[in-house]
């Protein structure tokens, strides 16, 4: 339990002490230390958990299990290896003057705040403490979109923090509903507690909660980005720092994701139909689809690759909605390796965009020829992203397309169309900015790319071997998730 | 049952949610900005007494605490924000036309008409009051939203998204006697700390389209110019 509350604990200080001298050099080094220890305390938390079973603290106040120690892992990983991105590209931006003291100190400050919310949304046991950390996160997140001040960047915070802000508010209605429900059959102060509500799942009234999830779906789905509720995605992305671009797409999403799956967990309990599935499935399939599409006309680098997230996220939600241990499975494997490749895409488009001061995609060319490093980080994320063997990306797709197959057979053709369509869409404009010649003007910039060595590497590593920890790790998700192991 | 026939509080309870979704109402089809955040402190207060009215007849004390974070931050704090904000901007006076009045008060209508008939399902389960206290809140909710969409200036989508909120308190209220203290602490906090975001947020549209008419906010999109 120590472990837990240093994950927590940590960020906390993060931000008081950003806040104070985030301006000074070297911060982004403290930075990297602290989401460093963070990392140690979550492999900590994770090796408890796999000893011991679930965990829950004497206060019932956190609840560990296995489905969110590895998104806490997770979060922590992605934390480190962005905020070694960050630490340089950060510096780089401040020499170009875009940025001033008190602005560096408000982006740090707020990158501890973000990651401090994102614990807190995985670790809390109480489901009214988790949308109140979500809405701490797009809090958190907002400034940090804006951060440049441009008439672009205020646009798409104010957009982000109005779409957001609503939709999260259906999700808080659908808490309301569920703990209606809740205070019928148990005392009041527990009712929300996750621990004490799956224990009294089958007792609460199913009409209410069918209501309820149509809500949390829909409000917690505004924040995964799911169509017709994705429009804030692309514009956040595009306009606020490539690094919280990393973490929105890899962290925040996937933690929205998993709030929409523990309420899916919850009501399948009550409802014996699979209503919620077939809601998750519609709303996945619809995003994945017009994900795809809208890939082949963008013309700014970043919107791309957050087309690209809403595309996987509906496809996570896609296969959560199929339900049963293989889609299960999938999805988890799947949120795993897209927020590791995407992150690293992120990282290596920030890159990008400081080599030729832009982010529009038709003056990016010749990257190989100008800094290889960045021009075949490049391409080899978009490959893994883009589904190709022997990627992790490949594995969880050809995971979800067999259960599919398996359970709703004339739902596979629309997968493999968007699948289809997404490739093409992606490898379309990447194919000329990493090859050809170089233009005149453009000089490489000093990019630590350790972070997309590891983050590819490991998605390799998934594609071609899961390690049998980390395999045993998903089957009990899965078995927690779906009630079966898939192996 | 018959409404004289329930007890004093759920009378009370009652005429409070009318009250609430009339406020509503009044929000959405209001064009001066000073007088809309005007109603908009009004329903601030009438959520205050609802709080306090649950508070005393379920002898739950933990809502005296949130009836005074709702008095400090729905009637006084916020409103204050926004009435200087659009003092700064010389807009008091300013008309904005709603494009088709009738149709938004027709929308609303439809929209409250929609919230008692998703909720209907929970009759069965529960007591008429309920239905009714639920429906109002939902449709509180979506008032919000229809006001957000139906307005041009920037207060007045912060009005519809801070009434969004006194909806889901009712709710969290008559429904449930309030939501455990910690959460209900946590969603106040939110609130606070958006309303003071807003603020920060109005200066910087300003300073970037020397308005805070939203329409202008239009650089992002898909479709080719």
């Amino acid at each position: 339990m120590i472990a837990a509350y240093l994950v927590l604990f940590i960020p906390f200080v993060g931000i008081i002490f950003f806040a104070i001298v985030g301006h000074k050099t070297d911060m982004g080094k403290i930075n990297v230390w602290l989401n460093g220890i963070c990392l140690l305390a979550s492999i900590w938390l994770a090796i408890n958990v796999l000893n011991q079973g679930t965990i829950l603290s004497p206060n019932k106040a956190f609840l560990i299990d296995p489905f969110n120690v590895y998104l806490i892992a997770l979060t922590a990983f992605v934390g480190l290896t962005t905020s070694i991105f960050s630490s340089s590209y950060m510096a780089h931006e401040k020499e170009l003057g875009k940025l001033t003291d008190n602005r560096l100190k408000l982006y740090y400050s707020m990158y501890q705040g973000f990651m401090l919310a994102m614990y807190m949304v995985l670790t809390t046991n109480n489901m009214g403490i988790m949308w109140v950390a979500m809405e701490g996160a797009t809090l958190a997140t907002v400034l940090l979109v804006s951060l440049y001040r441009t008439p672009e960047s205020i646009e798409a915070a104010w957009k982000y923090f109005i779409l957001c802000g609503v939709g999260i508010a259906q999700a808080l209605f659908g808490t309301i509903l569920l703990y209606y429900a809740a205070v019928q059959i148990g005392d009041g102060e527990n009712a929300l507690l996750w621990s004490v509500l799956y224990e009294n799942a089958t007792q609460l009234n199913p009409e209410i909660l069918q209501i309820a999830f149509v809500f949390l779906l829909v409000g917690y789905g505004t924040k995964i980005g799911l169509v017709p509720l994705h429009n804030w995605l692309p514009d956040a992305h595009s306009e606020g720092p490539t690094p919280m671009s990393a973490v929105l797409s890899g962290l925040l999403l996937n933690d929205a994701l998993y709030a929409v799956v523990r309420n899916k967990m919850l009501v399948d309990g009550a409802t014996h139909n699979n209503m919620a599935g077939y809601l998750m499935m519609g709303f996945g399939l619809l995003s994945f689809l017009v994900g795809a599409l809208f890939l082949h006309r963008q013309k700014d680098i970043k919107r791309l690759f957050s087309y690209s997230s809403i595309e996987h996220m509906g496809m996570m939600t896609f296969a959560f909605g199929v339900g049963g241990p293989m889609a299960t499975f999938a999805a988890l494997l799947h949120m795993t390796v897209h927020s590791l490749t995407k992150s690293a895409i992120f990282v290596t488009v920030g890159h990008a965009a400081q080599i030729t001061g832009t982010q529009s995609m038709d003056k990016i060319r010749g990257l190989i020829k100008t800094q290889p490093r960045v021009g075949w980080g490049l391409l080899i994320g978009t490959l893994a992203i883009a589904g190709f063997p022997p990627f992790g990306v490949f594995t969880s797709e050809f995971l979800v397309l067999l259960a599919t197959m398996h359970s709703y057979p004339w739902l596979a053709p629309f997968l493999l169309l968007g699948i289809g369509i997404a490739f093409a869409g992606l490898f379309r404009h990447v194919q000329p900015m990493v090859y050809g010649d170089k233009p005149e003007d453009q000089n490489p910039v000093k990019a630590n790319l350790w972070p997309v060595i590891i983050h590819l590497g490991l998605v390799l590593w998934l594609g071609l071997a899961i390690p049998e920890f980390l395999a045993n790790w998903f089957s009990q998700a899965t078995l927690l998730i779906s009630g079966s192991t898939p192996l | 049952m018959h409404i004289e026939q329930t007890d004093f509080y759920t009378q009370a309870i009652l005429s409070m949610a009318a009250l609430v979704g009339l406020t509503s109402f009044l929000m959405l089809g209001q064009s001066r900005l000073l007088r809309l955040i005007f109603v908009f402190a009004l329903q601030g207060f009438l959520l205050t007494i609802t709080t306090v009215l649950a508070g005393y007849s379920l002898d739950s004390h933990h809502l005296y605490i949130s009836a005074a974070l709702t008095l400090l931050l729905k009637v006084i704090f916020i409103p204050w924000m926004l009435r200087r904000e659009v003092m700064h901007m010389n807009a008091q006076r300013s008309i904005q036309a709603l494009k088709n009045k009738t149709m938004v008060m027709l929308g609303g209508a439809s929209l409250m008409v929609f919230s008692y008939y998703i909720l209907h399902p929970i009759v069965p389960t529960t007591s008429p009051v309920m239905l009714n206290a639920l429906a109002v809140s939902l449709s509180v909710v979506l008032l919000g939203m229809l006001l957000m969409i139906s307005h041009r200036q920037a207060v007045a989508h912060v009005v519809g998204f801070m009434s969004i909120e006194n909806g889901l308190f009712f709710a969290a209220i008559v429904a449930t006697k309030g939501m455990p203290m910690v959460v209900e602490l946590g969603v106040a906090f939110d609130v606070l700390v958006a309303a003071v975001l807003f603020g920060i947020f109005f200066l910087h549209i300003r300073t970037s389209i020397d308005s805070l008419d939203v329409d202008l906010l239009n650089r992002l999109n898909e479709v080719d110019k």
